[in-house]
């Protein structure tokens, strides 16, 4: 403890002037200036008087060891860095007999964060007698107590949920979700969530609240194609007050069509959106769908609340596409966007060496297929669609091979100097043996399906710019390789370009 | 001598009591400690009157005298003035005083000889005063405090004033009262000596919270110690008596 002496209050209304008188201390008896007003020397003060008496030097704060946020009672919980602004707030809040003085200045003492201990400096401001003011620094002592707080509980808590979405599409692949979960990483749409379930065909969000579900219907509304369907459950009900307590599940379902998949339109959806062919090929999803006639590169979209008028399924998806190999390319000139129609002779890989048979097609990928490529197609000819609509169609108008996309031949897929974050989730059915055969099985794929999603995004840069990539060193031995690999690299795989990457961030480590 | 003690845990002794050099008034329903630090020395030489006044036991506050006579406010009753003039000593004279100011303990600072009045004091108050007490009257304040009586403490040796007052004050006032001043406190830096503090020539009483170093001023201004060599209080009184007039 320590005092400061202030300058003396003069008291000038009428004897400034004037000599002033001397008194005796009135504790120890010496002489001192009596027109200060003063009847104790400045000695005696601080050996008598304490205006700190009352404040205590020990307290506690409340904190919670998992959100590590500090509790400012009676009930809020905030967030406060040691030695921050908001923590000296709360810890001078905690402190009775604050008010009877006045607080000159505080500052914290460094301790060891493990030791729990808070240390504040204070110096405060009182009055010690009749026109004494004297200034007076000490320390307190704050003990951090851990403990866990509601929030934390709750979420360690099963079926705390108030409002669930349950998102579902009813594809054998993975690929919309993936593409799905980067943009809900991107927008941060996930803040709110309490937990993230892995289901069949989709994923389950859970939230605490029915508002923060509804924002995160909203935000998959604008993402992509959906339609949903509210449900509540009445859990309690208060008949005296009036209240009640709903648990609400938001049934989400995604358009069951992807890039890349061959559709046939129904006949009359066909002619309402612009007389567009009956197979086409779904181009892209955003908030609508958007398919792609590869006969004459007439676009239409088309938005999901029609859609789900009268749903109807793709007729094939890309994991049955096939490998072609281009033996020529006849451009007929006609281009719209990177979109260029072109007339294309081309042969199943499969077939080379084996028969002749050769397929003169027309497609929209004119401007990136060259003679000797290799694209990915459907191979309609001994394909057998399962599809009313397709058994509606003349023969005549299904074309033999459909191509899709351009593929790369990839030698070290693993050499990636990119990569993507990941959310933490929860598997729903629990896997009687983690080494069972299904469940390697289910793995593989799972994996199969990311691979091809981040070659989908090296390959399309209008896919890459909605979502978040961050740079990522390949491991060495990888490095070597590709030295070794350069001279043979024949294809021209698409990479991407550093400058799209993002630094990696401390929190990265979100993998599950 | 000088002594300590307290009226119902309040230090301010000389709200409760009236001492002079012929009398002594105090508050009935007081402890008999309280009581005997008079009686003890005051014993079968003066009388001590247990009174009130005006029904209020602060007769310190109300009341104003010395040997010769005591002034109480007009609030008091017929039969308090019976007991008090039964009481007193046939030489001092006792005389009602109808002033606006009835508190004439707070605005009447007096000795033997002379006395100090508040400003705004009437003028038939003022003639009564010097009738009654025989002393010369003046209109003064204490460290800019019109409340002279609360403010200082007098006897015919000395007298204590506000520790506030400059030194030309002291000097205006002792020259007036023609005794030493001295800027002091009592009760442990208390700055109303009228109220901590009541003295007649030979015994001082003041509250139980007084300092020793505030004690052996008021011993040393008033002249009250009698047992120790006069070297010592000489010195004392060197020091603190800033002038002699």
């Amino acid at each position: 403890m320590s005092y400061t002496p202030l300058e003396p209050h003069h008291h000038d209304h009428h004897h400034q002037n004037q000599v002033a008188a001397t008194v005796l201390c009135c504790n120890c008896g010496v002489p001192m200036d009596g027109s200060t007003g003063l009847v104790m020397c400045y000695d005696c003060i601080k050996l008598t008087v304490d205006i700190t008496e009352g404040i205590p030097r020990e307290a506690n704060v409340s904190f919670c060891r998992n959100c590590e946020r500090f509790l400012q009672p009676p009930g809020q919980w905030i967030r406060a860095e040691l030695e921050s602004r908001e923590l000296l707030a709360l810890c001078l809040r905690r402190l009775r007999g604050l008010n009877k003085v006045r607080l000159i200045d505080a500052t914290f003492i460094w301790t060891e964060p493990h030791s729990r201990r808070i240390k504040v400096k204070l110096t405060v401001q009182g009055e010690a007698m009749a026109n004494t003011i004297i200034q007076q620094s000490f320390e307190v002592e704050y003990v951090v107590i851990a403990m866990q707080c509601p929030d934390c509980a709750k979420s360690y808590t099963v079926n705390t949920w108030k409002a669930a979405v349950q998102v579902r599409q009813k594809v054998a692949h993975k690929r919309t979700f993936l593409y799905l979960e980067q943009l809900i990483l991107k927008h941060n749409a996930h803040v709110d969530t309490i937990s993230i379930q892995e289901s069949k065909d989709g994923l389950d969000f859970f939230y605490a609240n029915k508002s923060h579900a509804v924002k995160m219907i909203d935000f998959l509304s604008s993402v992509t194609p959906i339609k949903n369907k509210k449900s509540e459950e009445l859990i309690s009900q208060d008949i005296h007050a009036g209240t009640a307590q709903y648990k609400f599940s938001y049934s989400v379902e995604i358009v069951p069509i992807c890039r890349d998949d061959i559709v046939i339109l129904p006949k009359k959806l066909a002619h309402s959106m612009g007389n567009i062919s009956r197979v086409v090929l779904c181009s892209k999803i955003s908030n609508t769908i958007q398919f792609l006639d590869y006969n004459t590169l007439q676009i239409a979209d088309l938005s999901p609340s029609v859609y789900w008028k009268k749903p109807f399924p793709s007729l094939s998806d890309a994991t049955q596409l096939v490998e072609f190999i281009v033996l020529d390319v006849e451009p007929t000139g006609q281009s719209r966007g990177k979109h260029m129609l072109a007339d294309i002779t081309v042969a199943r890989a499969s077939d080379m060496g084996v028969n002749d048979k050769e397929y003169y097609i027309r497609s929209h990928l004119g401007a990136i297929l060259h003679p000797g490529d290799s694209a990915m197609g459907y191979y309609t000819v001994n394909a057998n669609y399962n599809s009313d609509l397709f058994d509606e169609i003349d023969s005549n108008y299904i074309p033999d091979v459909v191509l899709v996309k351009k593929h790369y031949t990839r030698k070290s897929r693993k050499n990636r100097n990119w990569k993507l974050k990941r959310m933490a989730r929860e598997h729903a059915d629990i896997r009687a043996n983690e080494d069972s055969r299904a469940a390697k099985q289910e793995q593989e794929r799972a994996e199969k399906d990311y691979e091809l999603f981040l070659q989908e995004l090296e390959e399309d840069e209008e896919l890459r710019q909605g979502i978040n990539m961050y740079k990522d060193q390949p491991p060495q031995y990888y490095q070597e390789d590709q030295m070794d690999d350069e001279m043979d690299e024949d294809d021209d795989a698409p990479v991407v370009d550093i400058d799209e990457l993002l630094d990696e961030l401390d929190d990265m480590t979100l993998e599950d | 001598m000088a002594s300590r003690t307290q009226f119902e845990n309040s230090n301010d002794v000389g709200v409760f009591a009236k001492l002079t050099n012929s009398y002594c008034v105090v508050a009935v329903g007081g402890s008999e400690n309280f009581y005997s630090a008079f009686e003890a020395e005051l014993g079968d030489v003066i009388p001590t009157i247990h009174t009130t006044i005006a029904g209020t036991r602060i007769v310190g506050r109300m009341t104003a005298g010395n040997r010769r006579g005591l002034l109480v406010p007009t609030q008091t009753t017929d039969q308090e003035l019976m007991h008090l003039r039964n009481s007193l000593p046939d030489s001092v004279k006792i005389q009602r005083v109808e002033e606006r100011l009835s508190a004439l303990g707070n605005v009447i600072c007096c000795n033997d000889y002379v006395a100090l009045v508040h400003p705004d004091i009437e003028r038939e108050t003022e003639e009564l005063i010097a009738d009654v007490l025989g002393v010369e009257v003046f209109r003064q304040t204490i460290a800019g405090n019109v409340l002279t009586g609360s403010y200082c403490a007098l006897s015919n040796q000395g007298g204590i004033v506000h520790p506030q007052t400059s030194i030309a004050d002291q000097e205006e006032l002792s020259s007036l009262l023609q005794v030493p001043l001295v800027a002091g406190t009592v009760n442990r830096g208390s700055s109303v000596v009228g109220a901590g503090l009541v003295v007649n020539d030979w015994l001082a009483v003041s509250g139980l919270d007084t300092t020793a170093p505030e004690l052996s001023v008021i011993e040393s201004i008033f002249r009250l110690q009698d047992a120790q060599p006069d070297a010592i209080s000489g010195n004392l009184r060197d020091t603190l008596i800033e002038t002699y007039s």
